[in-house]
């Protein structure tokens, strides 16, 4: 069958197969690689994409359903090759190791600011409870989506600061 | 100095311009990770690729009557259907494990676990070569499965791996350490014993990407190129040129960006060695990645040891000796990725922060039918096992004393006058000072406030816990006289080049899997050579491109290659050395070192930068007499000895005394891992392997029905914490350097997945104390700790 969706503000019409996931159609169909698959079960989120502007897994989508919607992928997150806020804050306050869970965390994280703005430390767990990051313990996640709350428009002109002194080895520190 | 790590806030597209060495940095690599532009071995398509599914075994153990595959072979877009007989055919139906065991490849004489691999189908695309998969029919006779790993020494039981000449039992091996005599005699002459039954579960380190590989195998020159979710690229390489019989030179393994890896991803799986099968036969490149149920089922696994743990004090509370004998599930292959020396992999340290009289280990290891995979989940070769076994014991003296947990931790600890300090079992820790870094936990706790708090809520009839673990780990393998897998020597490679224009590439044998080091092996350079990160490229994970060494787990990348890129970087600094001294007309003796230059003893002014250096050792003036052209070096790091973190961890934990239900309120951890290259990924690290810690104590378990049906196959059943499982972590730090490491680091990567389990399991202990509970398993789920409250708390297995 014929689908045919935007994705990331791009018309996109292709032919496949009607049982196709719609993380499938992204990562295989489109090489929009920035969308991950981790599980058989809904459990994961590294899916998560924006289905007209809300969070869904993609895994749990089949593409023939998404046609005629408008999808929004991590690779849509930049506005003109900026970064967006989120996307900063993440590298701010070292929001990922590995990078897995870090796409579905950047649009469940923009999605929760573009409706709260400014969000409790337990509201920005709650979105992110249907995900799973195995390396960071999501304190760092928590912070980094708060960095975006903080910077609506982004990094401001700040000196960067030098190196901190604490690694200096100095014998038992206290 | 504060006692937590500050939250900042800084601009970061400078923030790898700064011309520094050690200190927080946010990561080189996060700008293409956040962009979606991390590339991940499911990202790799080359043209022409086809795609790998693997049809497994549905029973634990059963003998293949016979598998017809003529359906799967009719459908269209199927390119080729492969049993375990046409392996056998090509001998490839087994292979080496990393522990001198075979395993199969595709099963020929009959299955041993459930999930184990049977046949493969290679076909145009994904959905394909599942939907072939069904078409395979496959006739199994029933065995009855070996699942009580208790049982599996009995005369009566099934023979798991009756396919070994001989074999008649399920025993893999003996192991002991210490002295059984001396420990003995101090047990005979102690006030106090105490002994406890602990389970230290099966569980899985589930990264969040699976394992897969992309094979590509040129028959016109011969050559294999392997993308593959490998922690250990080089002895990756290696061991298939053994097997495969491919020339090791024409194979090139490719290790891109890793989505976790935690241990599960250094041995080699059957589904690697199908991907290389099926592009040679095939003769196009192929791509297997396994779903997560896959994943869950038969790669990896962790623990799975039952333990038998007794402790001997005085009534006054010193603490004598530690014996334990333990049963080690192996699954169906000894697949652990252990030191070949080392059979229970680095299990001796569970004397732990401690000054003993005597201890002593016995050990069985036994095959059953479960899935093999090793020792994986961020474990440090088993001393997160030994950890969880001393520090348990630890606390449950202190409860039959009844003194407090830190106090008694306080009052027993090694004294820093003691180090280098050799153990009861022959371990050589190399630096330690505990009171400092206890202490500081305690501060951070407010730990006499908790106890208050507590009492007052127990007076209430609330359940509070409060849980205190010390550890001491021994990572960084290893020495290669002592240390190899299969006959590598555990030494790592570090190849440093400096451009004309004083840019440089710094080479790893080792590889990130999220642990930042093309962040930190930049700022080791950085801090030896004064060459500003930004400007130093780290390449690793591609045997092509780096020098050999054995890879990342076991917190070794610091310990070993950290060591090997500071070295390396010494090497060239000398060079420059020479050269700046002809640079400048003086003799080396009047240089000094400034970070990023040398200058003229007592006339700084006369200096030359490594950049000005580095353009004259490429350039066409003249160098020094005997001195080449060129600014690069390579070592191999051989170290000296394993070093070894420490840490102290207290945790505090709420019981609903309706459900029983667990909350993790607040968790303190305070590493000491000696020089802290990057405290910010050092946090990092921490963060996530508490979170792995809660998992193990609160949730995760692999288990298994007594038909062999694993019950933990899927994330809906397997349960990972998620941001609502875990607490807000508050971190600390004091630095005991090692006196070995070129700069005195240690590793951090696996310290708090070591530390944290104990900690949370003696909170919970702690809170249950009015209702008598002295002990419970992992995991503490709500109805094991509810049983626990009705003074019945049943193992796990
Ligand atoms: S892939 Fe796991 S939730 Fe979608
Ligand atoms: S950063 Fe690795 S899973 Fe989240």
């Amino acid at each position: 069958m014929q689908v045919t969706m935007a994705v990331n503000g791009v018309e996109v019409t292709r032919e496949i197969e009607g049982r196709l996931l719609l993380v499938h159609f992204l990562r295989d169909h489109l090489g929009l690689t920035g969308t991950h698959w981790g599980c058989d079960t809904s459990n994961c989120g590294t899916c998560v994409v924006w289905l007209d502007g809300e969070p869904v897994k993609s895994c749990t989508v089949l593409a023939a359903s998404a046609g005629g919607h408008e999808v929004r992928t991590v690779e849509g997150l930049e506005h003109d090759g900026e970064l967006d806020p989120i996307q900063q804050g993440f590298v701010e306050c070292h929001g990922l190791q590995c990078g897995f869970c870090t796409p579905g965390m950047l649009m469940t994280g923009r999605a929760l600011l573009d409706r709260n703005p400014h969000p409790t430390d337990e509201q920005v767990r709650e979105a992110i409870s249907g995900q799973i990051c195995r390396c960071t313990g999501y304190a760092t996640i928590v912070r980094s989506v708060q960095w975006a709350a903080a910077h609506p428009d982004g990094a401001e002109a700040t000196e960067p600061d030098v190196t901190d002194s604490e690694a200096v080895p100095s014998g038992s520190a206290s | 100095m504060t006692t937590t790590e500050p939250k900042r806030t800084e601009r970061f597209e400078d923030n790898d311009q700064k011309p520094v060495g050690y200190g927080r940095m946010l990561r080189k690599e996060d700008p293409r990770f956040v962009r979606g532009k991390g590339r991940y071995v499911d990202d790799v398509q080359l043209p022409g690729m086809l795609h790998l599914a693997i049809l497994r075994s549905p029973m634990a153990h059963a003998r293949i009557v016979s598998v017809d595959t003529s359906a799967a072979e009719a459908l269209p877009h199927v390119h080729a259907v492969v049993t375990g007989t046409m392996l056998a055919d090509k001998g490839l139906a087994w292979m080496p494990t990393l522990s001198n065991d075979v395993q199969s490849v595709l099963a020929t004489d009959k299955v041993r676990f459930q999930g184990q691999e049977v046949a493969f189908v290679v076909a145009d695309d994904r959905y394909t070569a599942r939907d072939a998969l069904e078409l395979i029919d496959v006739e199994y006779d029933p065995l009855d499965p070996v699942m009580d790993v208790r049982k599996a020494l009995d005369e009566a039981a099934p023979v798991v791996r009756d396919e070994i000449e001989g074999k008649t039992d399920n025993h893999i091996f003996d192991w002991e350490t210490g002295d059984a005599g001396a420990t003995e005699k101090v047990f005979a002459k102690a006030d106090v014993v105490v002994s406890e039954d602990i389970v230290y579960p099966r569980v899985h380190p589930a990264p969040m990407e699976t394992c897969g590989a992309v094979a590509d195998y040129d028959a016109v020159d011969g050559r294999l190129t392997l993308w593959s979710t490998t922690q250990a690229p080089h002895a990756h390489r290696t061991l298939y040129a053994l097997v495969a019989g491919l020339p090791e030179h024409k194979i090139r393994i490719i290790s891109p960006d890793i989505g976790g890896g935690f241990g599960g991803k250094v041995p080699i799986y059957p589904g690697y060695v199908c991907s290389i099968v099926a592009s040679l036969v095939t003769g196009k490149p192929v791509k297997w990645m396994e779903d997560r149920s896959e994943n869950l089922t038969s790669t990896g696994f962790a623990r799975d040891y039952v333990m038998r743990g007794e402790i001997a004090a005085t009534k006054e509370g010193k603490i004598l000796a530690i014996r334990t004998h333990v049963l080690a599930d192996h699954g169906a292959f000894n697949g652990v990725a252990a030191p070949v020396k080392y059979p229970a992999g680095f299990f001796g340290v569970f004397t732990g922060s401690y000054d003993l009289e005597a201890a002593y280990c016995s050990m069985s290891a036994v095959y059953t039918n479960k899935a093999p995979g090793g020792v994986a989940y961020a474990c440090s070769f088993r001393i997160t096992e030994a950890v969880y076994l001393v520090e348990r014991m630890v606390s449950r003296l202190a409860d039959e004393l009844g003194v407090d947990q830190a106090q008694l931790r306080l009052d027993n600890f090694l004294r820093p006058d003691q180090f280098p300090y050799t153990t009861k079992t022959g371990w050589v820790y190399d630096s330690g000072n505990y009171e400092p870094t206890m202490r500081k936990a305690m501060e951070i706790a407010g730990y006499e406030q908790l106890r208050r708090e507590q009492e007052q809520k127990r007076a209430r009839g609330e359940i509070m816990g409060i849980g205190v673990s010390f550890f001491t780990e021994a990572v960084g393998a290893g020495p290669r006289k002592d240390m190899d897998i299969l006959g590598l020597g555990m030494a790592d490679g570090c190849e440093l080049r400096v451009h004309p224009t004083g840019k440089a590439v710094v080479r790893l044998s080792v590889q990130t899997q999220g642990q930042g080091h093309e962040t930190t092996f930049a700022q080791i350079v950085a801090e030896e050579l004064g060459i500003p990160p930004a400007d130093i490229d780290v390449v690793h994970g591609d045997t092509d491109q780096t020098p050999f060494g054995l890879g990342t787990y076991g917190s070794r990348s610091t310990p070993v290659s950290g060591a090997a890129a500071a070295l390396v970087s010494r090497k060239v600094r000398d060079k420059a050395k020479l050269i700046a001294s002809g640079m400048l007309e003086v003799s080396i003796a009047d240089l000094e070192w400034e970070k990023g230059r040398f200058q003229v003893a007592g006339d700084p002014e006369q200096s030359v930068t490594i950049q000005d250096i580095a353009m004259r050792a490429h350039g066409a003036g003249d160098l020094p007499e005997g001195i080449e052209g060129g600014l690069e070096a390579q070592i191999c790091y051989n170290p000296e000895n394993l070093t070894y973190p420490h840490g102290a961890y207290i945790c505090v934990v709420d019981i609903d005394p309706g459900t029983a239900h667990v909350t993790v309120r607040r968790f303190i951890a305070v590493d000491d891992c000696g020089t802290r290259i990057n405290p910010m990924i050092i946090e990092g690290q921490v963060h996530g392997g508490l979170t792995d810690g809660v998992g193990m104590a609160l949730m995760e378990m692999i288990a298994f029905d007594s038909d062999g049906n694993c019950l933990g196959g899927s994330l809906m059943d397997y349960l990972i914490p998620t941001a609502l499982e875990v607490p807000d972590w508050e971190t600390g730090y004091t630095v005991t350097p090692s006196p070995h490491h070129p700069i005195g680091a240690k590793g951090v990567g696996e310290s708090a997945t070591v530390g944290s389990p104990p900690a949370i399991v003696n909170a919970v202990i702690d809170a249950l104390r009015p209702f008598g509970v002295h002990h419970a398993d992992m995991p503490l789920t709500p109805s094991r700790v509810w049983e626990a409250m009705c003074g019945n708390p049943q193992p796990p297995i």
